[in-house]
């Protein structure tokens, strides 16, 4: 429930918040959510001011400049008659904004060299590997021990107040992983290994998306982050290390086979079963996911329905094709699927 | 010790009386008339004008572009435009901005301009001038041709690979795009070389360096910038196209190539062609303030070094597009601190505008009203961009509308306002009519709310997570309203260009005649008459100030000894702008446009196979020794 009331207040105080102290966005730089990000959106206010101030003093003087007339002005100003005593004042007074200017630049300059300096650098973080497809997000969770490594995709769940490095690689084009409440973004960059540490301060559920353009369907390409307590975290991470739930009753069973037997497994892994496919995402606990497609659609079993029978009405151009399946077998699918939590 | 020249009984110009004087240019110089003059011209006016009128048309078609994606994004969800026909939108309104409209606008005004302020009678390499415009003609041909039929390219104008790539990208949209680029290079490249020689070599006698108008002094500075950053830009799109048409791997991270060379290759060029946008537009305000403020500008020193010093460090500011692509921070800071200090070389611009205006009793007019508008707009985009140069502010607000709020502040405040107050400043010189000044009120305002309501939400939308270049977002996003906002700003400004352009049509017809010096302006072009004859100067000014017609009290001292039998100017050397010598200028020829017709046939062929080079070059040959056979004349006298 807890994101459903943030987007409402969000919506609700969205337009008075940036302007009068940046409380409240959905998925807002400046309604910091960590330290990265706080670090940032401290750094954004006194940009901001300052810049506000250095505007409007530009334009007080320029009305000032276009108001103040000679002292015996005529229709048309001989061009050769210039004050040159003025002028030597206003050489003064340009030579001093000139040195202003030259101040404010490098107090930024170093406040944003301090900004960077700042930015959390990754020991002791907890490492997860996100790849990023055209258009969805695969989060691989390593371990030491192999059995204790899993992957999923779309939602990052990860444990309040630990740092948080994620090692980012694109599995086709350049994408740009951005959860703006916790941090900066960071490019995926094809035959290239970045990082990005953040961290959550308040478990939440914080929305991010991709911020490089990476082809038709860039704009839906969200992701999620859950932060949650620690123990909620590990709790999460064991049933994902989990196979899929069996089947219990005949229709979740009848879906199985429908996955098992269609073209769903050439893309889509579920451990547990025969399904190995790596094209799309692991969908081994997908029950458990709030989301269909990278954040297209909410999961419920009508969108899911929906979703299989036509993918690219809700998200034309996207990889997962229109697999052929009536009505029974639609219902069938969706209900296992919706199953595996 | 000083040689008879080899043609001293040719016809001179020397005590003709000034009608016999018009008789005998305007016989020598004048473009023949119907489409033999159309296609064979070498006037830098009729050039000019042309230039000029094409990329206000890509500067519609860019414009409604951008209208169409307004209407897209007025509400969440919205499904008027399908996400394919958005990319190809988003992509031909960045591409033929920067392309088709900005830059080429601002070498066309130039084109028409600095050869009159400077006082010629045409612009140097008058042929490669008309060879340019029919190149620039043929990318923008090729680029919207391809649209209409549904191939238009799709990756942003900034065409990042892999996506741009091979694998990513079948089929003809990206080697569309990258070959555009080569057209609308090789004609800008073209137009710096005349730019810099006209400037440089064809003052009018006595105009030394310190006595040319900043404008000239703007073009020169944005020419040099033209031909170190285009090369870049060359140089990838070559490659790409080299990657995509016979598999070579420049970009291919497989086959060890880089995809963040393509970075680096484009914003090497992509930052410094800012500034050749900016550049002229301050030169242009530069003009604009001097007459109307009626005094020399405030700090000419100052303000020249700061343009050579704003195109000089633009160019090591292009890795603040590239703050999260994972550089080291210490190079990363590196490149903070000199995008904080050009902002440094621009608020000595806007001071010594301002100082300029100080005190004045200002002239209101609307080119006066779009400098203040530009410097009340500029700012904004300036502080902005101030805000985007913080390595970690950009790590949040990169990509973001924040950043789509800043750019458009900067270029249409800071150089279509500028571009707008120099057509309504310089229009009557161009056609011989005043624009409707009632008329250009209503465009100022509308422009300046327009510009206002559409741009500044964007940054909150920025602020709130809206990232770019994404055809939908959902409801629950909380962006809707804002959007809508921005859309009804969109609109404003496309009325506010409705206006201008009914103006332009209706001022054409009927709008007040100008006669020579509507503004009371003191620089060269303002001391022939408007519009300026074919051979521009019935007599070559000379110059002992740098507003002669302010200083000489409208009689300006001239040279004479020109032949009237050929097409002839003088040559002045570089810095002290002493007459050295007399030089022909080619009369109207076909083989320019046959060369570009030639070359355009090539460079579109290549698109579909690299067969093309070999059977392309041949034509091109030829044409071009059309055009460079000897046309038994001495080229330059004694």
């Amino acid at each position: 429930m807890i994101p459903f009331v943030k987007r409402f207040e969000a919506a609700v105080y969205v337009s008075a918040c940036v302007i009068l102290g940046g409380c409240s966005g959905v998925q807002s730089p400046l309604d910091a959510q960590g330290p990265e990000a706080a670090r940032v959106a401290n750094l954004f206010w006194i940009f901001a001011i300052v810049c506000a101030f250095v505007w409007a003093a530009v334009v007080i003087v320029l009305i000032w400049a276009v108001w103040a007339k000679p002292p015996n002005s005529r229709e048309k100003a001989d061009p050769l008659s210039v004050d040159e005593h003025q002028d030597r004042r206003a050489g003064y007074i340009v030579s001093g904004l000139v040195g202003l200017t030259l101040a404010v630049l490098c107090t930024f300059t170093i406040a944003s060299f301090l900004g960077s300096r700042g930015l959390a650098s990754g020991e002791g973080a907890i490492e997860i590997e996100v790849t990023g497809y055209q258009w969805w997000w695969e989060f691989k969770y390593s371990d030491p021990e192999p059995t204790r490594t899993f992957t999923t995709a779309n939602e990052l769940h990860i444990p309040v107040g630990r740092p948080i490095k994620v090692a980012l690689k694109s599995g086709d084009v350049i994408h740009s992983f951005w959860v703006p409440n916790l941090s900066g973004k960071m490019d995926l960059i094809p035959g290239q290994h970045n990082e990005l540490t953040f961290s959550a301060d308040r478990p939440g559920i914080y929305r991010g998306q991709c911020a490089e353009f990476c082809g038709l369907q860039h704009a839906k390409m969200a992701l999620r982050v859950v932060a949650e307590p620690a123990q909620d975290f590990e709790a999460w991470r064991n049933q994902q290390l989990r196979p899929a739930s069996q089947p219990v009753d005949p229709q979740t069973s009848k879906g199985r086979e429908v996955f098992e037997r269609s073209a769903c497994i050439l893309c889509h892994a579920i451990r547990g079963t025969i399904a190995g496919g790596r094209q799309g995402p692991d969908l081994t606990h997908f029950g458990s996911r709030q989301t269909i497609a990278a954040g297209t659609l909410t999961n419920t079993r009508d969108h899911l329905e929906r979703w299989i029978a036509n993918p690219q009405a809700f998200k034309p151009g996207t990889k997962m094709p229109q697999v052929p399946l009536n009505e029974d077998e639609l219902t069938a699918l969706s209900a296992y699927l919706e199953a595996l939590k | 010790m000083t040689s008879v020249p080899a043609d001293i009984h040719a016809p001179r110009d020397t005590g003709l009386s000034p009608a016999e004087l018009h008789r005998k240019l305007t016989k020598t110089w004048a473009t023949p008339s119907g489409l033999v003059g159309f296609f064979t011209t070498t006037d830098h006016k009729i050039i000019g004008r042309r230039y000029i009128v094409t990329a206000f048309v890509f500067l519609v078609l860019a414009g409604l572009s951008a209208a169409a994606m307004r209407l897209q994004l007025a509400r969440p969800d919205n499904d008027l435009i399908n996400p394919d026909l958005y990319n190809q939108l988003f992509t031909m309104h960045g591409s033929t901005m920067m392309f088709l409209f900005a830059v080429p606008v601002m070498e066309a005004f130039a084109v028409y301009l600095v050869p009159l302020m400077v006082g010629t009678r045409n612009i140097a390499f008058p042929r490669l001038n008309a060879f340019s415009y029919w190149m620039y003609l043929g990318g923008g041909i090729l680029l919207w041709g391809a649209f209409l039929v549904n191939t238009g390219p799709e990756n942003g104008w900034f065409s990042y690979v892999p996506l741009a790539g091979p694998q990513f990208s079948p089929g003809k949209r990206a080697d569309i795009w990258a070959q555009m680029i080569t057209f609308t290079e090789i004609s800008a490249l073209a137009v710096a070389i005349e730019i810099i020689c006209t400037a440089f070599k064809q003052r009018a006698p006595g105009m030394s360096l310190d006595r040319m108008p900043v404008y000239v002094w703007a073009m020169i500075a944005t020419s040099f910038m033209v031909l170190f950053a285009m090369p870049a830009v060359m140089l990838a799109s070559t490659a790409l196209i080299l990657d995509r048409l016979v598999g070579t791997h420049f970009f291919n991270s497989a086959e060890g190539g880089d995809p963040l060379l393509w970075q680096h290759l484009f914003w090497f060029f992509g930052h410094p062609e800012v500034y050749t946008i900016f550049l002229p537009a301050a030169g242009m305000v530069s003009a604009i303030v001097v007459t109307f403020a009626r005094r020399p500008i405030f700090g000419y020193l100052p303000v020249v070094l700061s343009l050579v010093a704003n195109a000089i460090l633009s160019f090591g500011l292009w890795v603040h597009h590239m703050f999260a692509t994972g550089l080291p921070r210490l190079g990363e800071s590196f490149f903070t601190a000199s995008s904080m200090i050009i902002a440094l070389t621009s608020g000595v611009q806007i001071f010594c505008w301002i100082a300029t205006l100080w005190g004045r009793p200002l002239v209101f007019r609307t080119p006066l009203l779009f400098v203040i508008g530009f410097i009340v707009t500029f700012v904004i985009g300036g502080l902005s961009g101030v805000m985007v140069a913080s390595v970690p502010l950009d790590t949040q607000l990169h990509d973001t509308y924040f950043v789509v709020a800043h750019f458009h502040y900067v270029l249409i405040g800071g150089a279509v306002f500028p571009l707008l107050g120099a057509t309504y400043y310089w229009f009557p010189k161009f056609t011989g009519r005043m624009l409707s000044e009632t008329l250009g009120r209503w465009h100022f305002w509308l422009a300046f709310v327009g510009l206002n309501v559409a741009f500044f939400p964007m940054h909150l939308l920025g602020l709130w997570g809206m990232p770019r270049r994404v055809y939908t977002y959902p409801a629950e996003m909380g962006w809707g309203t804002t959007n809508f906002i921005v859309t009804l700003g969109a609109i404003t400004m496309v009325v506010s260009f409705v206006v201008f352009f009914w103006n332009v049509f209706v001022s054409l017809r009927s709008g007040q005649r100008a006669g020579d010096d509507p503004w009371g302006a003191g620089t060269l072009e303002w001391a022939t008459s408007s519009p300026p004859p074919p051979y521009n100067f019935a007599r070559q000014p000379f110059v002992r100030s740098r507003e002669p017609l302010w200083t000489e009290r409208g009689k300006i001292p001239v040279v004479q000894g020109l032949r009237t039998d050929r097409r002839e100017l003088v040559l002045s050397s570089v810095i002290d702008g002493e007459p050295v010598q007399r030089e022909a200028s080619p009369p109207p020829t076909i083989w320019p446009f046959l060369a570009a017709l030639a070359s355009s046939a090539m460079l579109i062929g290549s698109i579909f196979t690299p067969w093309a080079v070999v059977w392309g070059t041949p034509p091109i040959v030829i044409t071009l020794i059309g055009w460079f056979w000897p046309k038994g004349e001495k080229e330059e006298l004694g």
